[in-house]
């Protein structure tokens, strides 16, 4: 029997709900560590497999890395027997005494020993001044920064090259090394890219042809070749270019090529900055009477400087990742003193490249890692006034 | 009130010539070209001046001289004995592009592996994709090259006590040896089967795209197309007799001969090369995919697509706009990063060229000109090729 509108009006309701049925709890695959389990670790075959697949790989990483720098590690000793099989009669893990002992030429290179004490006074400036300048709300940051980048720049250089005048002995370049000079190249690269990055995108976006042009060939050619062949024509190139009596010293042209090479990957980042303000702010600026140096220094720098802090950041990663190169013309930066530290007969063993290798690793580790984080936390920050 | 206003109507007042912008602009740009020119003229006259006194000849004539230096890996015939200093450029030249299109090669594979990986809803693929990428990313280059070459490949076993893999592959400090393939007469069939299975396979990939837009009858494209790409040459091959054999490497007391070698130096490179570049592509992969907004997905899911077609014809035709440009960059720092070769001893561009040539030359100006001229022309046409492919797929709004 069919049943249209009109017999449901007739028929008698028997029952009628007057009340929500309470809800039933999400299934037990959906909550709790076993849903989550379900969910994120084994959703289908593929998954289980996955999951299954990058377990046993942990399982086997971990612990042999656990292995190899605790476990079967050599902690103390004076030479190589203490990391040799044939010697010890077991397996042998990382030569940590190797990096004890080595580990003041990882820091100041072949700096003389009576005069590292300067190098130290330099790692606590810098250490200072990076803090003040990173620490947002730390007070006076004006002074701070005329710190930075002008008592700390000049009082470094004296201190670390020496100044009769003062009793400071001079220290000649050739003898300066580990991660002094990884820290110098750093330093120098991230200090002078910035402000040399800026001009150049600023040339780049000018009106003036011969500015722009003599920028986009700059920038272009710099970015189309390689830091190595930048770093021996610094190397090979710049001492025929000037007079032979202001010939500059080996770390200094290393120094002149990853700055004029930072500053045109700079130059890229801050132009993109530059194209994200829109055109109204250059046209305020302009309206209220602003002349060029004013407007960029006053209203579209700081705005295209914020929207950039990442990249730039990510930049001078880059960058302190490429000081490593200046190993390739001839100058003793950290990764440098350990090659040469490895091969050293005293401490050669099959687990000494290793070991050195793992020290190095972490050293650059924890400066990216730790600069990529401050980009992160930054982003944020420096975005919530867009945020909804 | 004042009186020195001009009246209205009256033409504006003339602003000083100094204050001129145009005047001003110019001005600027004789300095600047004046400062620029004075440089360059400085540099080159010192440049003359110190050449001279270190009695070091110039121009290219260095060219066609011979080298008399041997190089480990050639691609194409070098002879110390005989063979020019350019010969040597080119052999350098071949062995950058070899490793830096094996290179891109295996990091693009890689590094999308991984980037797909990094938004997997598998929590631990994607935290295992993160914490590669975040590890690899924060290592110079450098360090881990001379990991993969002094810890790892430099500490295989010696010629004496090499893996074996049955088949005829040798794995020890010296290197990788492999079956070599000898082609014997007969293998031109073969070819002439590739070469008509790629032409056929274009040809029913443009038929059936033509009739799928008028009759919206799909057609089984790919299978169609791996068909006749592998299978007929296979069966050319097969008609031909298989006229393919293998030389198989043969391990001596002291050395290994026969088979293809593979230079650890070049294994090396590769590794690190691609282990490091890959760690880059899967960010930009994993930036390109998040760039594409979820609604597409949804919109294509509530038109009844599958997972499959949604990710192959909606996903990532959009993803492939915002990946390609930061690929083709990654692609160029790889190539630029072949470069670190020098420091591990694989006889790529730089270190042949203005490595050995440099220093038994001399003659710097020419030669670091020459290198960056190369790798200046590989950037610049990569970027041109980019623009033009930008400027096709650009979003074409309003």
């Amino acid at each position: 029997m069919t049943m249209s509108e009109g017999d449901l009006a007739v028929t008698e309701i028997r029952f009628v709900r007057e009340t929500p049925i309470a809800p039933r709890p999400a299934p037990a695959s959906m909550t709790g560590a076993l849903g989550w389990l379900q969910q994120n670790l084994l959703s289908s075959w593929f998954n289980i497999i996955l999951t299954i697949w990058i377990v046993l790989l942990f399982a086997w990483a971990i612990p042999e890395l656990v292995k190899f720098l605790i476990v079967d590690a050599v902690w103390t000793g004076a030479d190589r027997d203490a990391c040799r099989e044939v010697v010890q009669h077991r397996e042998i893990g990382a030569c940590w005494p190797f990096v004890w002992e080595r580990w003041s030429y990882f820091v100041y290179g072949s700096y003389p020993i009576p005069e590292r004490w300067r190098v130290d006074v330099f790692f606590t400036m810098l250490a200072l001044g990076v803090g003040w300048m990173l620490w947002l709300e730390a007070p006076r940051r004006d002074l701070g920064s005329v710190y930075f980048f002008v008592i700390l720049p000049i009082s470094s250089f004296i201190l670390l090259t020496g100044w009769n005048a003062i009793g400071l002995p001079p220290v000649d370049t050739a003898l300066w090394g580990g991660m002094l000079v990884t820290i110098v190249v750093a330093s120098v690269g991230i200090v002078c890219s910035l402000p040399l990055g800026i001009l150049l995108a600023l040339g780049r976006r000018s009106r003036m042809p011969a500015v722009r042009l003599f920028s986009v060939i700059f920038i272009e050619f710099v970015r189309g070749v390689p830091l190595v062949t930048v770093l021996f024509m610094a190397s090979v190139m710049l001492p025929l270019f000037v007079p032979e009596e202001y010939s500059p010293d080996k770390l200094v042209r290393a120094l002149v090529g990853i700055a004029l090479f930072a500053s045109a990957y700079m130059a890229e980042v801050v132009r993109a900055g530059l194209q994200a303000i829109p055109k109204g702010q250059f046209e305020g600026a302009m309206a209220v009477g602003l002349g060029y140096w004013q407007m960029m220094r006053l209203i579209i720098l700081p705005q295209a400087l914020k929207v950039t802090i990442p990249n730039i950041v990510n930049t001078y990663i880059g960058l302190f990742k490429d000081t490593t190169l200046v190993f390739i013309v001839g100058i003793f930066d950290f990764l440098r003193t350990v090659e040469v530290a490895r091969i050293d007969p005293k401490w050669a063993t099959p687990v000494t490249s290793t070991t050195g290798y793992a020290v190095a690793a972490i050293f650059y580790l924890i400066f990216c890692y730790g600069m990529s984080r401050y980009a992160r936390a930054m982003e944020a920050r420096l975005g919530k006034g867009d945020r909804r | 009130m004042p009186t020195d206003l001009p009246a209205a109507g009256s033409p504006p007042a003339r602003v000083a010539f100094y204050n001129d912008p145009k005047v001003r602009s110019i001005a600027y740009q004789v300095a600047l070209c004046a400062v620029v020119g004075f440089l360059v003229f400085a540099a080159a006259r010192n440049a003359i001046v110190n050449l001279e006194r270190a009695h070091i000849a110039s121009g290219f004539g260095f060219w066609n001289r011979t080298a008399g230096f041997d190089i480990s890996q050639t691609l194409i015939a070098f002879d110390s004995a005989t063979s020019s200093y350019g010969r040597a450029f080119w052999v350098g030249l071949l062995n950058t592009l070899l490793v830096a299109g094996l290179g891109i090669l295996f990091a693009t594979v890689f590094g999308f592996i991984i980037g797909i990986a990094r938004l997997s809803k598998n929590w631990l693929v994607a935290k295992a994709a993160s914490g590669y990428v975040e590890t690899i990313r924060n290592i110079p280059l450098l360090l881990q090259l001379l990991f993969w070459y002094n810890a790892v490949l430099k500490a295989l076993p010696n010629i004496r006590d090499s893996f074996v893999v049955p088949g005829g592959i040798y794995l020890n400090n010296r290197g990788l040896f492999l079956p070599r393939p000898v082609v014997e007469p007969g293998f031109g069939w073969a070819l002439i089967a590739l070469i008509a299975g790629i032409i056929g396979a274009v040809a029913y990939y443009v038929w059936a795209r033509r009739r799928q837009e008028q009759t919206g009858q799909q057609a089984p494209v790919f299978l169609v197309g791996v068909a006749l790409v592998i299978g007929l040459p296979l069966i050319g091959l097969a008609l031909a007799g298989f006229p393919l054999t293998f030389e198989l490497p043969k391990a001596g007391r002291f050395n290994i001969e026969g088979g293809v070698e593979v230079l650890p130096e070049l294994a090396a490179l590769l590794f690190g090369l691609t282990i490091y570049t890959a760690a880059f592509i899967a960010e930009v992969v994993r930036a390109g995919i998040a760039a594409v907004s979820r609604g597409q997905t949804e919109a294509a899911y509530s038109l009844g697509m599958r997972p499959g077609p949604t990710l192959r014809l909606i996903v990532v035709p959009q993803a492939m706009r915002v990946i390609i440009p930061p690929l083709t960059s990654q692609y160029l720092n790889l190539t630029k990063n072949s470069s670190l070769a020098v420091a591990i001893g694989y006889p790529d561009l730089v270190q042949v060229f203005t490595g050995t040539v440099l220093n038994q030359t001399g003659q710097a100006v020419e030669v670091v000109a020459i290198t960056m001229a190369v790798y200046l022309t590989i950037s610049l046409a990569t970027s041109l090729l980019m623009n033009i492919y930008n400027s096709r797929i650009a979003l074409v709004e309003r």
